[in-house]
Parts: structure tokens; sequence; C-alpha cells
């Protein structure tokens, strides 16, 4: 018997991710929908305390493994841990947010259950109580409606695309401890974790994307790009003739080829737009687009278009961001 | 060392998709299909291990007919021998049902470590080498920008938000390249002319052991009811002015329209 909607609440270091506030948020709304109820799966260790904070956006039941062996992420004892928790609940929907880490755990998670999964979906529908999802195929050139034809049904949500609801702190949940037959025993085993630099923000989670393209012309400028997006709080990305140049790192691509981002804010500098770069920000909710050339193709989707030379546009835009944020 | 590599063949990334009849699929009609760009960095990641260690490379694909060509051009970058794995009869679009069928294939072969590209780009599922990895009971790492090799072991680096995690495992294993794990060669035209020699084998689901009710299309477990072209942007407004008007225009729309500063 299908009851309700199970959510994987990711964490890392103690703290939930915000794309796990968004698929809590949504998990909340479906239940109410199917006026079912909605539980969630924390794992890791010493994280016993964000089972409040999931009560707090809607779980009536919350799965928590708290053991040392998790502390770190790993396919293997999250999957296991997770599938004992969808045993357990016998949820129709199991949702988890589009990360690294539930990309990496999902499949493996529904191959376990024999059940399919819709990855990186940006709709849930349910309509006479069945459950449908919309997610992009080629990097967002078309949508896909989905169906699912046995429970749980499951899917993971992109980032920055399903709105956070506000807590209410005075909702309470059961907590059921999962996971104690987890030895030390996995078979992989993140040894360590390499931080990137510093205070930078991940592209897939920035609500804000400044990205630089050929205009930039040459990697000494490409500080223009990550010094806006510094002033804004948000990420800087790149178009994939750039990192095919050696410009900057492939981590920062945007495109059909690499990240595929839905900030709020995209800002497009001395992008020409080819289709594949089109295809991985045309989900942004507003894009400015700064080219020299008025007949790039950028201008004819962004919300704003600057015909100028972003070397005198871009640095301006920079201090009075910086000034205005100061005041 | 035996090492498998499973690619797909993917509309080229420049191709606009047209809606096909059915209202569910993609128009294939005058679209150019080629290896799908991560599984290019699997294949390289493949070949250098061969030429470190020794053994031999089998590239896997399966589909239908663009699938010779993306095999043919795997050879041509340093496999010895490839499968087409015929998708007809198979749930193509469930990765559930790709995945078993690849598992089964892979079986048969048994190599001690299996590479495919972090994602193929078309149905853009990220699922079926986790999939295969879970089918086997084999350990996996994804979206690898680092690998080393040895002694029946492996020590991989994968991209995760803000960083990068070191994951060490035995073998066999299952292997997700992301982009940045090397550069991958492009084929000789004598490496062209080898490939043309070099075997490259036709066979189904069945020949695997499996059946309709596992991998057809009763088996899927999801369907895809409509395919639809995202709505069309709309340009908006052109910000003229000097560079200074166009700042203070620019940063008015940011306060008081999109709302982030």
């Amino acid at each position: 018997m299908a009851n309700g909607v199970l959510v994987f609440a990711e964490q890392r270091d103690g703290a939930f991710k915000k794309a796990t506030y968004e698929a809590l948020s949504e998990g909340h709304r479906l239940a109410a929908q199917l006026g079912q109820p909605l539980s969630a799966v924390i794992i890791g260790a010493n994280i016993g305390h964000l089972a409040t904070e999931a009560a707090h956006y809607g779980a009536s039941t919350v799965y928590v493994a708290d053991v040392v062996p998790l502390a770190k992420y790993s396919t293997d004892g999250y999957a296991k841990v997770l599938v004992e928790a969808i045993q357990t609940a016998q949820p129709g929907i199991v949702l988890a947010a589009a990360t690294a880490m539930g990309k990496d755990l999902m499949p493996r998670v529904t191959a376990r259950l024999d059940v399919s999964l819709a990855s990186d979906v940006t709709e849930t529908h349910i309509n006479d109580g069945v459950f449908t999802v919309v997610r992009p195929v080629y990097a967002g050139k078309a949508y896909a409606t989905v169906s699912f034809r046995r429970t749980p049904a499951a899917a993971t949500l992109r980032p920055n695309v399903f709105p956070a609801a506000t807590p209410d702190t005075s909702r309470t949940a059961e907590v059921k401890s999962i996971g104690a037959t987890i030895v030390d025993a996995l078979q992989a085993k993140v040894t360590d974790i390499l931080a990137a630099a510093k205070g930078k923000i991940e592209l897939t989670e920035a609500s804000i994307v400044v990205s630089g393209g050929r205009g930039i012309k040459g990697p000494e400028n490409y500080y223009l790009i990550q010094d806006l997006a510094d002033a804004l709080g948000g990420a800087a990305g790149a178009s994939r003739a750039v990192v095919d140049a050696g410009w900057v790192d492939h981590s920062h691509q945007v495109g059909q080829t690499g990240k595929t981002v839905s900030p709020t804010l995209y800002i497009a500098c001395g992008i020409s737009g080819a289709i594949q770069h089109l295809a991985g920000m045309s989900s942004s909710k507003f894009i400015v687009a700064i080219n020299k050339d008025p007949e790039a193709p950028i201008f004819k989707i962004a919300d704003y278009g600057i015909v100028g030379d972003l070397f005198e546009v871009v640095p301006r835009l920079t201090e009075q961001v910086k000034a205005l944020k100061r005041n | 060392m035996k090492i498998a590599v499973c690619i797909k063949a993917v509309p080229e990334t420049d191709t606009r998709i047209k809606i096909a009849a059915d209202g569910c699929s993609i128009d294939r009609a005058d679209v150019k299909f080629i290896i799908s760009p991560y599984d290019e960095f699997a294949l390289e990641e493949a070949v250098r291990l061969k030429e470190a260690k020794g053994g031999q490379v089998i590239a896997l694909a399966l589909g239908g007919d663009e699938v010779p060509n993306i095999l043919r051009e795997g050879l041509a970058r340093g496999a010895d021998e490839a499968i087409h794995i015929s998708s007809a009869g198979v749930a193509a679009d469930d990765p559930l049902c790709v995945g078993k069928t690849l598992a089964a294939a892979l079986k048969s072969i048994s190599p001690d470590i299996v590479f495919f590209g972090k994602h193929g780009v078309g149905g853009d599922n990220q699922q079926v080498h986790a999939i295969v990895a879970e089918k086997l009971g084999w350990p996996q790492v994804t979206v690898v920008t680092k690998l080393e090799v040895s002694d029946g072991r492996l020590r991989a680096e994968r991209e995760i938000e803000g960083g990068i995690e070191v994951v060490e495992t035995g073998l066999p294993a299952v292997i997700a390249a992301q982009k940045g794990l090397n550069e991958p060669r492009y084929p000789k035209l004598q490496s062209i002319m080898q490939a043309k020699k070099k075997p490259l084998a036709s066979k189904t689901f069945s020949d695997f052991g499996l059946s309709a009710a596992e991998v057809g299309p009763e088996a899927a477990g999801l369907v895809i009811t409509a395919l639809r072209l995202p709505p069309p942007r709309q340009a908006g407004r052109k910000i003229t002015g000097d560079p200074a008007q166009q700042t203070n225009e620019l940063l008015s729309a940011l306060q008081h329209e999109v709302k982030v500063i």
C-alpha cells in the first residue's frame, strides 16, 4: 500500500542544503494534495538535530540514520539506509534534490527497488491522484512529460526551480532511528574531501550566475566576471569556447556539455549565444546580455540587452553593485 | 586487464530539436548522431588504461542504425572490439531497462572495470551507469575527473558542489567520466583504416539471456507521454545610451524588476 511522499533530505556538514528545503517543500505540497503524510530521511553522523527542521517543513515522520560509518557520503551505505526507509514507509512518491549526491544515490536506490527514476525534474503534477513530472531533455531543448508505471515513483528535483516554503516551527514529527546495522564495511569509501576555493558558490546552486564568453578575450580578464559574480553574491560561469581554450576550469562551463543552470538572474558577458549554450541557461528567470555585437543571438532571448563593450560595462556595474550593497 | 566502455549515440549538440509526429519523441530525420561528448572521456580513459596496464578494450552501445558508426569511431579511438546491442524490443527511454540490458551484456564479458560518460547528452538521465553498477553488485564512482588504478584497486576524484570527493574502492567497478578526466585524442587516418578490420558484433537482448518481460516495453517503469519544445523566450528591452546610462538603468531593473539586489 503506497502511503505518502518520502523525501531524502540531504545534508552536508550537519546542515541541509538549499535544495533540500526545496525538495521538502515540494514533497509537502504533493503530500497535501494527495491528503497523505510526508516523511523525510536524514543520513549522516551527528545530524539528529536536523529532524526538528524537517518537521518544520512538514514531515510528520523523520527517519534518522545517525551512525559514524555514514559521516561521509557513500553510495553503498546511503543506498542501504534509504532502501530500508523506503521499505518501512512504503511511500507512493520518493523525492530527492538533483545534487551531486542525489544524482549518484537515487538511480542506485531505485534500481535496487526495481522502480524507475525521473532525473532533474522541473515540474510535478497530481491529476486525479496520478503523479506525473516534466523534465528537460537535450539540456532543455525539449521537455518530456513522464508518467510512472510502478510505485514508488521516484524523482530528483532540479535545484532553484521549486520554491522553498516558510517553515512552521510549531510542527513536530515522530523520529525513527534507522541504519543501526550499517557496519564499517562499505564497498567504496570517501577518503577525503578537497574543498574548492573557499567561499565560492557552486554554479548549479547559485541564484545569480555571471558568465563570460569569448568576448573576454583572454584568461587574464576572467576576473571581471568573477568580480561581478562576487559582488552580486552569485557564481561565475563560462561558455564552452572559454573552457576549451583553457581560460577557466571546466567546472565553470554552462551549456549542453556543461552545467544546466536555472538561476533567478543570468548575466551573459561577451557570449554570442550558440545553441549549446542557450540550452544550458535559457530556463533562467531573467537573462541579461552584454555584447558588442548587436546581432548576437543571445539578444533574442535576453530580457535586458546591453549592446556595449563589456570591458566598460562590467567593471562599472561591479562597482555600482558594491556601492549599493555598502549602503 | 579487460576494460569495457559503454557509449551512446546522441544527436550532435548543435541540433535543433523537432518533435516527431507521435508527439513523444524527436524527429530523427536529418539528425546527425555522434558519440555522446562525455563518452569520449570514458573511451580515452579506457584506452589509456589499456596502454598503461595491457589488456583489451571492448566498446558497447545500445541503439539502432545510428550505432555502428559510433562504434567504428570507438574502434578508431583505440577500442579493440565492439558490440552493437540492438535496441529493438528494449524500452530504450527507460534507464532501468537500458541498464539491465547493459548489465547482462557486461556480465557476459566480465570486465575488470567499466567506463561510462557521466551522462548521455540527450535523455540527460545520468542514471544508466549507477543502475548497471547496482545490477552487477559493483561499486560505482560517478562524475570522475581523476583516476588511478593499481593492484585491483582504484582511487578516483569526483566532482561535488564546491569541491572534490576522493573515493577508493576495489575492482571490478563502474566509473562515470566527467570532462577534465583527460584530453581525448583525435583518431588518426591509420587508426580509422585499422578500425574497419576490427570485430564489430551485433547482439540482441535475448543473446544475454534476457526476456522481453525483463527489458521490453512492458517492463518499463516510466513512460514519456508527451514531448514539447520550451516556450519561446521573447527578446526583452534593449538598454541604450552610454555605459553609465546603461549600467544605471540595468541596476534599477535588477533592483526593482528582478529584485535580486
